[in-house]
């Protein structure tokens, strides 16, 4: 905690503060992509691919590096409503590592580990986002399908999985497979939670949800107006009850605050899928066998 | 007039016997390019997307082809025939069939025994596609020598071969990603290709049987 303080502090130390427009510090073409990272007044953004602002990956507030900027994020933290204090969690694409570093300073003692496809991610993360590791947090060079495969042979478990290969509008249509799920669902304890940020008005998001359902049964959808991106919440048996829910929601709601999550305002932005399924039944599942995922979205 | 019967003999060949061929090298090169872009889809699931998996696949197409090429141009040197052509397609359309039928056991058994992903995916690429990608690149040489047929026009009639089998080539990778994916799964895909590759092989065979045939009748009424 201290630790991630001081590089926070080292950080904010090395910009100047007299910046107006949206400047570019890195750029670089890696194998998978072109990553930007740029500044405007307090907010240091992680992009991918173009300089627009639709395109944020994660963003940083220089002022208060611990605050979450994007909505999406912190909608993320609805999963604590459904599980109690994690002690493994894994997360699936690293972005600028927001997630990780929040995670732990909420739960120093809690190991992490970080898959990521594209090492250069990673170095950004760690130069530009003052994302942290340590013995407890890990970070992890491949593809998250690959990952999740060899650590069902050596039988790991996870309290918490988040699924964030997500980049605003492309999700790698192995990662949005029935057997995907299935396989991220034999990872999870018996009292985990898996979150997925991801799409939620696009003609894929139809095909997504089936599919979830058709591996987990009811989920847990997250959503508010102000974002285009929705939180899939998922249980291995059942959901928690809304008394349940608020109950932990109670609990945390100073914790949280912190990092500027409202977490009474995201509980009652949780709907279950059992009284409001937002898709036609007869939505064909996807399956590594019929996965045309990115291009359902264009139709 | 012996003289005259041995030219006969020899120009005996059906008036579609050259469209038949060029059509079933279209449709083979519509088909390698096919299975090629599935081949991404297949491994994904146990090797990745990242940009070693088309490395494997790639590598291993090429190989293969080149192999083929070899082999088949050899075997046409001993008595081709149409109906050695079609059993080309056929052995093809058979040997695409494990692909769908064994790719998930293979897979899976390279996946636990080889940790990189990089010669996971090769070796995989080389499991399911190594043979039937030979057997096709045979066609190409087995083509060219049953379509020429003196010294002047052989680089055309190769130019026109290659520009079908690769037009085919074209098609069959831009239908395949574009629309094919969208409307059947991956293996039922595979199976077509299968059932596309075998019945060109019996139609090539049966063309043969029933234009010979005609061609002898033909043959005898000139004589008489």
């Amino acid at each position: 905690m201290i630790r991630l303080t001081i590089i926070l502090l080292c950080l904010l130390a090395s910009i100047s503060s007299s910046v107006t427009k949206a400047k570019i510090i890195h750029s670089e073409r890696s194998l998978y992509r072109n990553i930007i990272v740029d500044e405007h007044k307090d907010l240091r953004c992680l992009k991918f691919n173009v300089k627009s602002n639709k395109t944020s990956q994660s963003c940083l507030s220089k002022s208060e590096p611990h605050k979450l900027v994007f909505n999406y994020t912190k909608l993320l933290f609805a999963s604590l409503l459904m599980i109690d204090d994690p002690k493994r969690v894994l997360i699936i694409g690293l972005g600028g590592g927001t997630m990780s570093n929040t995670i732990h300073q909420l739960f120093p003692n809690a190991k992490i580990d970080n898959v990521e496809i594209d090492p250069a991610v990673i170095d950004v993360a760690r130069n530009y986002f003052g994302f942290f590791e340590n013995e407890n947090i890990r970070s992890i060079v491949q593809d998250g399908r690959i990952f999740v495969k060899r650590s069902m042979l050596k039988k790991q478990q996870y309290d918490w999985i988040i699924l964030d290969a997500f980049n605003g509008d492309y999700i790698p249509e192995h990662l949005m497979t029935k057997e995907f799920y299935q396989e991220v669902k034999a990872l999870l304890r018996d009292d985990g939670v898996l979150s997925a940020n991801t799409f939620s008005e696009s003609k894929l998001f139809q095909h997504e949800s089936a599919t979830y359902h058709a591996v987990f049964g009811d989920f847990y959808n997250v959503k508010n107006l102000k974002n285009s991106n929705r939180i899939i919440l998922a249980t291995k048996y059942k959901l928690p009850t809304a008394e349940k829910i608020s109950l932990r929601a109670n609990k945390l709601v100073e914790q949280l605050a912190i990092f500027g999550i409202d977490i009474m305002s995201i509980q009652r932005d949780i709907k279950s899928t059992k009284n409001h399924k937002d898709w036609s039944t007869d939505t064909r599942v996807l399956t590594d066998q019929y996965s045309p995922a990115n291009l359902l979205n264009l139709k | 007039m012996l003289n005259k019967n041995k030219i006969m003999h020899q120009e005996k060949q059906h008036l579609w016997q050259n469209p038949l061929i060029y059509i079933l090298a279209f449709c083979s090169g519509f088909c390698i390019m096919g299975i090629e872009l599935l081949g991404g889809r297949i491994l994904a699931p146990f090797f990745g997307s990242s940009v070693h998996i088309w490395g494997s696949i790639i590598t291993v197409f090429m190989l293969s082809l080149s192999l083929g090429y070899l082999i088949g141009g050899k075997l046409s040197t001993r008595d081709a025939s149409l109906n050695k052509y079609g059993a080309i397609f056929i052995i093809a359309g058979i040997t695409i069939l494990p692909i769908a039928l064994y790719a998930q056991p293979i897979m899976e058994s390279i996946f636990i025994q080889i940790e990189d992903s990089r010669y996971g995916s090769l070796l995989a690429s080389m499991c399911l596609f190594f043979i039937p990608t030979v057997i096709l690149g045979m066609i190409s040489p087995y083509s060219v020598r049953l379509l020429v047929t003196d010294k002047e026009s052989s680089g055309q009639t190769a130019g026109i071969l290659y520009f079908t089998s690769t037009l085919g080539s074209a098609l069959g990778t831009i239908i395949t990603s574009f629309y094919m994916v969208l409307a059947f799964d991956v293996n039922d895909i595979v199976v077509g290709f299968s059932a596309v590759l075998v019945s060109l092989g019996l139609f090539a065979i049966a063309f043969n049987k029933i234009t010979k045939s005609d061609l002898n009748e033909l043959e005898v009424a000139i004589n008489d």
